[in-house]
């Protein structure tokens, strides 16, 4: 209690963090030592959170002393603790990257300033919507971490940035939109907007109006998660974007939708009512997702539409509505955030040395830089769901979800979500082909003009050590191997991590520890015995 | 619970006419649109908020039910902010846009349009084997322009190579 009661630090630190770095906008050196400095106390602090929820369990804490149906609670669970962690550990290796690719470049005007600040108000905003306990505060997280995320989607303000930045302010305007329309609507059904009284008087609902509200919930984060039909924006706003911003976009801006659904899904409307049009869109996301990343020839774009078809596999857990399937998708959030952000610094890298991220035009990346060949293949292969890897174990909990599951339905799911992996593999191996493996000669008949470039330097024997180093800062190289070794050491540790995400679950589906935290240990809930049973799947 | 019927009107036009505009290519229009969406749903939470009441501000002598809610009246003024950011923003981007391109149209993403002008995909095309195994057509394009002897091969390879695109990857560029 007395460790989760420091719960609002996680948002309070970055955004003093984000006021400390505008104050210092002239000085990036001491913005840089600032925005690390708290961003890495914040991960400090939110490990702790995580200590407590996995020794103590869920725990609230209210805010400016309302008392919680009434006032603003902030909920610490394994689920939310643990996507607090591996967020911010996510967040800090991408601004080491950054300020990494900031100080090679000696981009030290103002543009690239306000990165900082805008940065940290994201974590902050992320940091929020995974505490949050009400359904506001939720909405207020979702603005504020958008809010920062345009800014970062259009820094610099170039024509393709503007473009693509239209069409992801927009279509995240009229997400939020939804998502307000369904909270006044969920506040004119019950009287109130937190979260577990909510889990309760939505129960006394008719159905009619549960569905409507469950509906509106999920389209407006079914817009923001990028599940099939809604995620048409995210491939065409994603790749533009600086590679670090692309990379801690991919990494936790979806995921947030996908925590706000598993939060819908397991503790408003707990039961079965909408899990087969959550199965369809499940599959219709991997299936389409991925057909869209083979026709790809850019390697961002490529990581985009892979992206939204791995979103399929967090909701394929989410609508089996079991335990099994549940901790399998909680341990598949915490795996995709790690890999596929360090997929796309990766991708940043490879721009950088090969002078582009078209498939087209790369070659010989393997002999040019080898380490960079290796930060590419673990992570790539991860996320293919090769056997010893995170991806794969994810992967085969969700599988035996599914066939536990059993209805043809689910079967079919099962069958997508094998057929997805491998194409995964297949749109991976392609990337590694063209652009590590093949000679750089054979990678010219598209468009010689920028392969000519690291071509003429491997030729000069003496510059060739210079560049390189220029090339690919060592602190980008690290922070990048950094989080490549996070993502391994995911698969190091599942056993631990697969417990803990089982824990998760069983709690969600009890719903009894998440609104008896709120509410008071001796509030009556009424699904909670039933939930546990109901769910099935207890292994 | 008894409702505003002129503000729910209000409302469904307000809804109406944002819906009408954020489908428009215009990008101050869409703004407009977002405008009025925001504006419409701030009605519809005041409109779950009852029936109007006295102020919140607490008597003694007041019975409970007599006050407003405040709760959405707080939850407006949070999402009045929100949508002055985004607005102010919007604003900036229409601005940089106009400066940029000088239109006030949403740009198409040429990326898209190269992937969507590519007729359809084939692995078997899109690999490296033809690269290795047939000689005629490829030498044309991976020699072409390089040598004389080349180019000559190149014009006498070109009614047989027909069915070989020269940008074998759909990349025109």
């Amino acid at each position: 209690m007395t460790i989760a009661s420091l719960a609002p630090l996680a948002v309070v630190l970055p955004i003093l963090g984000a006021a400390l770095t505008f104050l210092l906008i002239r000085h990036s050196r001491a913005q840089r030592a600032v925005s690390i400095t708290l961003l890495s106390l914040t991960l400090a602090l939110e490990c702790l959170l995580l200590a407590s929820a996995w020794n103590g369990g869920t725990a609230a804490v209210t805010l400016g002393g309302w008392l919680p149906p009434f006032g603003i609670v902030m909920v610490v669970d394994q689920f939310s603790s643990l996507m607090l962690v591996v967020s911010s550990a996510v967040s800090l290796a991408v601004l080491v990257y950054a300020t990494g690719q900031g100080m090679a470049d000696g981009d030290e005007d103002a543009p690239v300033s306000i990165f900082h600040p805008t940065y940290l108000i994201l974590v902050a905003g992320v940091s929020n919507a995974f505490l949050s306990g009400d359904l506001f505060n939720l909405y207020v997280g979702f603005e504020i971490l958008l809010t920062a995320s345009y800014v970062l989607m259009t820094l610099g303000g170039t024509g393709p940035r503007i473009r693509a930045g239209v069409t992801y302010v927009v279509v995240s305007v009229v997400s939020s939109v939804l998502f307000l329309i369904a909270i006044a609507m969920v506040y004119g059904a019950t009287g109130t907007v937190n979260m577990a009284d909510l889990a309760l008087k939505l129960g006394e609902l008719d159905q009619g109006t549960k569905t409507l509200l469950h509906v509106m919930l999920l389209v407006a984060f079914g817009i923001k998660a990028a599940v099939f039909p809604l995620s048409f924006w995210l491939p065409d706003s994603y790749p533009t974007a600086p590679a670090p911003v692309t990379a801690v976009f991919a990494g936790l801006l979806t995921k947030v939708g996908v925590y706000a659904m598993v939060r819908t899904e397991t503790l408003l409307f707990p039961g079965d009512t909408l899990n087969t049009p959550l199965m369809v869109a499940a599959l219709l996301t991997m299936l389409v997702g991925i057909l869209g990343a083979l026709a790809q020839s850019d390697i961002k774009r490529l990581l985009s539409f892979t992206l939204v078809s791995h979103i399929g596999y967090m909701v394929f857990g989410l609508a089996m509505s079991s335990a099994v399937g549940l901790a399998a998708a909680v341990f598949y959030v915490a795996h995709h955030i790690t890999i596929q952000t360090s997929l796309f610094l990766v991708t940043g890298l490879i721009e950088r040395r090969g002078g582009s991220s078209s498939v087209d035009r790369l070659g010989g990346l393997a002999k040019l830089s080898p380490m960079l060949a290796l930060l590419f293949f673990i992570p790539g292969m991860n996320l293919a769901g090769i056997p010893p890897f995170s991806g794969f174990l994810g992967k085969v909990g969700l599988l035996q979800a599914g066939v536990e599951l059993g209805t043809p339905l689910a079967y079919a799911l099962v069958i997508g979500g094998v057929v997805t992996s491998l194409l995964t593999l297949l749109a991976i191996a392609r990337v590694w082909n063209r652009a590590f493996w093949r000679r750089p000669t054979d990678a010219e008949h598209p468009d010689p003009v920028l392969l000519a470039t690291p071509a003429g330097r491997v030729s000069g024997p003496g510059a060739k050590v210079n560049n390189t180093v220029t090339l690919l800062p060592r602190t980008m190289v690290g922070s990048t191997a950094g989080l490549v070794v996070l993502g391994v050491a995911l698969t190091v540790f599942a056993g631990p991590l697969f417990s803990l995400s089982d824990r998760a679950a069983r709690d969600m589906l009890d719903r009894a520890p998440y609104i008896q935290a709120v509410l008071g240990d001796a509030t009556p809930v009424p699904g909670s015995a039933a939930g546990a049973t109901a769910g099935g799947g207890n292994r | 619970m008894s409702v505003n019927l002129t503000l729910l009107i209000v409302m469904g036009a307000l809804y109406a006419c944002g819906i009408y505009l954020i489908l428009e290519r215009s990008l101050t229009r869409v703004l407009l649109g977002l405008m009025l969406l925001a504006n419409a749903t701030n009605l519809l939470i005041l409109a779950t908020g009852g029936y109007a009441g006295l102020a919140p501000l607490f008597s003694k002598d007041t019975a409970a039910q007599d006050y407003n809610d405040p709760l959405p009246q707080a939850l407006i003024l949070t999402s009045i902010v929100i949508s002055f950011a985004v607005t102010a923003f919007m604003l900036g981007i229409i601005y940089r846009t106009w400066l940029l391109a000088r239109q006030d149209e949403i740009q198409d993403d040429m990326e898209d349009r190269r992937v969507a002008a590519t007729p359809s995909f084939d692995a078997e095309d899109d690999a490296e084997v033809p690269a290795e195994t047939s000689e005629f057509p490829l030498a044309t394009v991976t020699t072409g322009g390089r040598e004389m002897p080349a180019e000559h091969a190149a014009a006498e390879e070109k009614p047989g190579s027909l069915n070989v695109d020269p940008n074998p990857e759909g990349g025109g560029k």
